[in-house]
């Protein structure tokens, strides 16, 4: 089957060899081998891990895809399946384990609360969706995602990975460190990427945030 | 002997003791109200004198802008109604003595009524903020604290209809003008005190080993595999035994009774699926009969059929996962789950097709339920309950049960007997292992549980193998039921009346509880009249079955805490609302 | 003195890993990819392999199944479509996050409001699936989509389903719910008889 998938069309191979030998791109290849072991870090959070952990176990099974290897350790994972509700309590502890994970990495938001806070995205202790603290590549909404939706969610990723291109690859560049701080739980969560704008003023703060990130979804 | 009543009714506090105790005449309430400086005295009394031994729910009720209010639910552990105590407190100066001393299943409960409301106990050994983090601004739960997102009161918002654009709430104020912030606050000098707090309040308190030994402290979760989640403890540990342990709560808080009280009565119910997100039937089962008290309804005779079958179905399901998860815990990774998760699809599947989603049933309704049985369901419920179950229950109790590994971890670990239990506030299958046959379905009968026959299974020896060996003989139980209920269930209506969104609660405050598969599931909800709860409580069995964890963890090894987290069987959804 | 144990444990293990294969005897290759192999797998005396294979194979979902809400239309005689909403607003209402946002239209001329939603928003990063809306609107106008493949790259762009994305046809609704469908069209023709027929008594 992948012989099809990662064959270079251009290069014409005798029929009789056809069965024998492959000719591809280094990216073709490295793409197929990475998006075909991609695997998930045994982390969740809420109700999604339970609906990830059925999507694990016999129906749905997604060692079919090479992701049987779930890893609780964030060094040896590849994907971070964010499965539930971010609590403001809980997102130190994401961002930590999110830097030690090793490049390439991808962050995927299953489910509404991940996503953009979901349900719960009014309460006090909620983060309106991690993708404010992490790059995420693939939302998955619903609440909880069906195994069936996760799967499919797995396949969007894959197939942005299939995208990528070894030349653009960040993570070879010589000086390439990506870190995102740490939040820290305040009188609220606060963001150190924001610190600055608490030494400016300390009353007057809010009307320039809103102006910062303001970009209002309305029309979106 | 069968019509004999073994248990008396609810005594008269307030004619035994006139001086101290008064009755609770608002409208739409019950129980009796103390004064604070009787509340020692008086919950002795009624704990040593007439037998109220388990305090179930312990919370607050901010009567915004005068009173403080603690309520007490206190049961006997042989069964029985309520024995409701209040104390009411000014809100600026809302100290309470703390029951700690009598009953110590009120330790967490007072610590979260301290986080979320502000209600100092005094003279509680550990009074820290529980759910929230040390130095979090405000006490959220107290009506004139408002959230960074706030919008309006109550929902429906006015923004959503008839001119409403959606837009992302997030965008509109980042640090949100509600926050409070001290003075020239500086976040990079901020130091948060609560790690240190958890890590110096452990204490050496097991017995002193021969050998002078160096302690250390350490720490598991909240990222960790075999913790069912976000949760966390922190354990002073000798060698390889433990000496102190503290869990800390918290990581997965989503403010279900802050959201509950903007919420309308409706609108909870998806919200309690999202509780015990393994068992979505029993919590509406337990919020359902909790407004249903409150606004006189009773659901028609096949919705309390289809009503039992659920929860049923539910228990079957949670101790299915539960037990797949002690033995994962246990080392046996994946295989024991796995052929549980199977027969948990299956019944997933029913759900399904019944409610339209697998774990978020949201299928109770205020007397009744959202639809009948679609077709072909009735039949397969019933392959389900007689062809299948019977067996595989059986293949899973022979494939564990006898089991020398799982003996020899489980036997005689994580030991708590019967006076224990009760006094901590440990409900479901963990009493009722530890030798106390206390099962709210006998013990006070809700819905239609009086028409069925089944056994309380009990056990004595309060081990993890004991409360595994119950959730075998409770699945059995169920399976029982279910038979009987399939078999017996009438034709007719599943809803009485006509389906309003919204609905008409008046003014008081009910307790509605069921036995959930993981303990107690109380639902203290008060209405003040209008279209939302004033106050919406969640009386969560596995957060209150946490206190016994640090008994049951006290001196046994490292590995078997794991196993022992196990055997209680959580889930952070429910601990942390 | 463990022995038994992984005896009986490795016994009902090597059970289940044979009866994958004496099942896959019994349908004669046709166990999978098929519909009535799905079926089997999800009945209540499935033996063997339980994995559907997604996505080559999908589960069906059952009728009640919900997922994200969407909005139905009818075509009319003209080929125009025809919302069903009226923007009464009791979706939004009764939304437990409150994740729609209806603007109902203005009629230019009088400025008064017209049965008809000029905008109409849900925002899929909030809804809970929890099917309210579709239960207690009066004009069959909302309902649950079975739809749930659809995960993106971007959720600022796509997340906020708008009219656009929100509508679809009768006709669709009949595919994927055809017995509420068929039970609602049912009681609508019904009532629209017994008004003729008051029509008619009240003409003669």
């Amino acid at each position: 089957m992948p012989s099809e998938k990662i064959n270079n069309p251009l290069i014409n191979v005798p029929p009789e060899l056809q069965n024998q030998i492959t000719i591809t791109t280094l990216d073709k290849i490295y793409n197929w081998s990475r998006s075909n072991s991609l695997w998930p870090m045994m982390f969740g959070l809420a109700c999604c891990a339970i609906e990830m952990i059925i999507t694990a176990a016999s129906r749905y099974d997604f060692s079919r895809f090479g992701m049987e290897v779930m890893r609780p350790s964030p060094r040896q994972a590849d994907v971070m399946i964010v499965s539930g509700t971010v609590t403001k309590k809980m997102v130190p502890q994401i961002v930590r384990l999110f830097n030690q994970m090793g490049e390439p990495k991808y962050v995927l938001a299953m489910g509404a609360c991940a996503s953009g806070g979901g349900p719960f995205k009014e309460g006090y202790n909620v983060v309106s969706g991690i993708d404010k603290f992490l790059p995420v590549d693939v939302y998955i909404p619903g609440c909880p995602p069906t195994p069936q939706a996760l799967l499919h969610g797995l396949i969007v990723l894959q197939k942005k990975i299939q995208r990528e291109k070894l030349a653009d690859a960040e993570w070879y560049k010589k000086d390439f460190h990506e870190e995102i701080p740490v939040p820290i739980l305040g009188p609220d969560l606060i963001d150190p990427r924001k610190y600055h704008l608490f030494k400016k003023e300390n009353e007057e703060l809010p009307e320039e945030l809103v102006a910062e990130t303001g970009v209002k979804g309305e029309e979106a | 002997m069968a019509d004999e009543t073994l248990v008396s009714d609810l005594p008269a506090i307030d004619s035994i003791y006139p001086e101290k105790v008064t009755l609770d005449t608002r409208p739409g309430y019950g129980g009796f109200i103390v004064p604070r400086e009787h509340l020692l005295e008086i919950a002795k009394e009624v704990h040593d004198v007439w037998g109220y031994d388990m305090l179930s729910s312990l919370t607050g009720v901010d009567y915004f802008p005068d009173t403080m209010e603690v309520v007490y639910h206190l049961y006997r552990s042989l069964g029985g109604g309520a024995l409701v105590l209040k104390v009411q407190v000014p809100r600026e100066d809302s100290v309470v003595p703390s029951l700690y001393s009598i009953f110590n299943g009120a330790e967490f409960q007072e610590r979260e009524a301290w986080d979320l409301l502000g209600i100092k106990f005094e003279n509680h050994p550990d009074l820290r903020r529980i759910l929230m983090w040390e130095g979090f601004a405000g006490f959220p739960l107290r009506k004139d604290w408002k959230e960074p997102y706030f919008e309006e009161e109550s929902k429906p918002f006015s923004s959503r209809w008839p001119e409403g654009v959606a837009e992302h709430a997030e965008n509109k104020n980042i640090f949100g003008a509600n926050v409070k912030y001290p003075e020239n606050f500086d976040p990079e000098k901020w130091i948060a005190s609560g790690e240190e707090a958890l890590y110096l309040g452990l204490e050496k308190s097991g017995t002193k080993a021969d050998l002078e030994t160096e302690s250390i402290v350490i720490n598991l979760g909240p990222q960790h595999p075999s913790t069912h989640g976000v949760f966390r403890m922190a354990a002073l540990i000798e060698g390889e035994t433990i000496l102190d342990l503290k869990p800390s709560f918290g990581y997965l808080h989503r403010n279900h009774e802050k959201i509950g009280e903007r919420n309308t009565f409706l609108q909870n119910m998806p919200f309690t699926d999202r509780l015990d997100y393994i068992s979505s039937m029993s919590n509406n089962f337990g919020y359902a009969l909790a407004v249903e008290k409150l606004m006189g309804v009773k659901p028609p005779e096949r919705a309390e059929y289809i009503r039992v079958i659920m929860a049923e179905l539910t228990r079957i399901a949670s101790h299915y996962m539960s037990i797949g998860f002690l033995l994962n815990d246990l080392g046996a990774f994946f295989t024991p789950a796995l052929y549980a998760l199977k027969e948990r699809e299956l019944i997933l599947d029913i759900f399904e097709a019944v409610s339209g989603s697998r774990m978020m049933c949201n299928y109770f309704r205020f007397g009744g339920l959202v639809r009948d049985l679609p077709v072909g369901v009735h039949e397969k419920i019933k392959n389900l309950v007689f062809e299948r179950l019977p067996g595989k229950v059986d293949e899973f109790d022979q494939l564990l049960t006898e089991n020398e590994i799982v003996r020899s971890r489980c036997m005689g670990i994580g030991v708590i007997n019967a006076e224990q239990a009760i006094n901590l506030s440990a409900t479901g299958p963990i009493l009722r292992a530890s030798g106390v046959p206390y099962d709210i379905r006998r013990a006070d009968p809700y819905s239609i549980y009086e028409r069925f026959e089944f056994d309380v299974p009990v056990l004595y020896h309060g081990d993890i193998y004991d409360r595994y060996l119950i959730r075998i003989a409770e699945m059995r139980q169920s399976i029982r039921i279910i038979q009987q209920a399939i078999t017996q269930i009438p034709e007719g209506p599943i809803f009485e009346g006509k389906a309003q969104y919204q609905v008409k609660v008046p003014a008081g405050e009910a307790y509605g509880r069921v036995e959930a598969p993981k303990g107690e599931l109380g639902f203290y909800v008060v209405s003040n009249g209008q279209a939302n709860p004033w106050r919406y409580h969640v009386r969560a069995p596995s957060f209150i079955n946490l206190t016994s964890l640090r008994p049951m963890c006290l001196n046994y090894k490292v590995a078997d805490v794991v196993a022992i987290l196990g055997s209680i069987d959580i889930v952070l959804g429910e601990v942390d609302r | 003195m463990g022995i038994s144990g992984i005896v009986k444990g490795l016994g009902i293990t090597l059970k289940h890993f044979l009866d994958t294969y004496l099942v896959d005897i019994k349908y004669k290759g046709k166990r999978y990819g098929t519909e009535e192999g799905i079926e089997d797998r999800r009945s209540f005396d499935t033996e063997g392999i339980f994995t559907v294979q997604y996505p080559e194979e999908k589960s069906k979902v059952p009728e009640e199944f919900r997922y994200i809400p969407f909005l139905v239309y009818d075509v009319n005689e003209s080929g125009e479509k025809d919302i069903r909403c009226t923007s009464c607003g009791i979706c939004a209402k009764v939304c437990p996050p409150q994740c729609i946002w209806i603007t109902r239209s203005v009629n230019p001329e009088t400025g008064k409001p017209v049965p008809k939603p000029a905008k109409f928003f849900i925002d899929i990063d909030i809804c809970m699936n929890c099917g309210l809306c579709a239960e207690y609107c009066p004009f069959e106008a909302i309902r649950m989509d079975h739809d749930y493949e659809i995960a993106n790259i971007d959720r600022m762009a796509h997340h906020i389903y708008d009219l656009d994305k929100l509508l679809k046809p009768s006709s669709y609704y009949a595919e994927i719910r055809p017995t509420q469908f068929t039970e609602e069209e049912d009681a609508r023709k019904e009532k629209e008889a017994k008004k003729a027929a008051a029509k008619a008594a009240r003409g003669a």
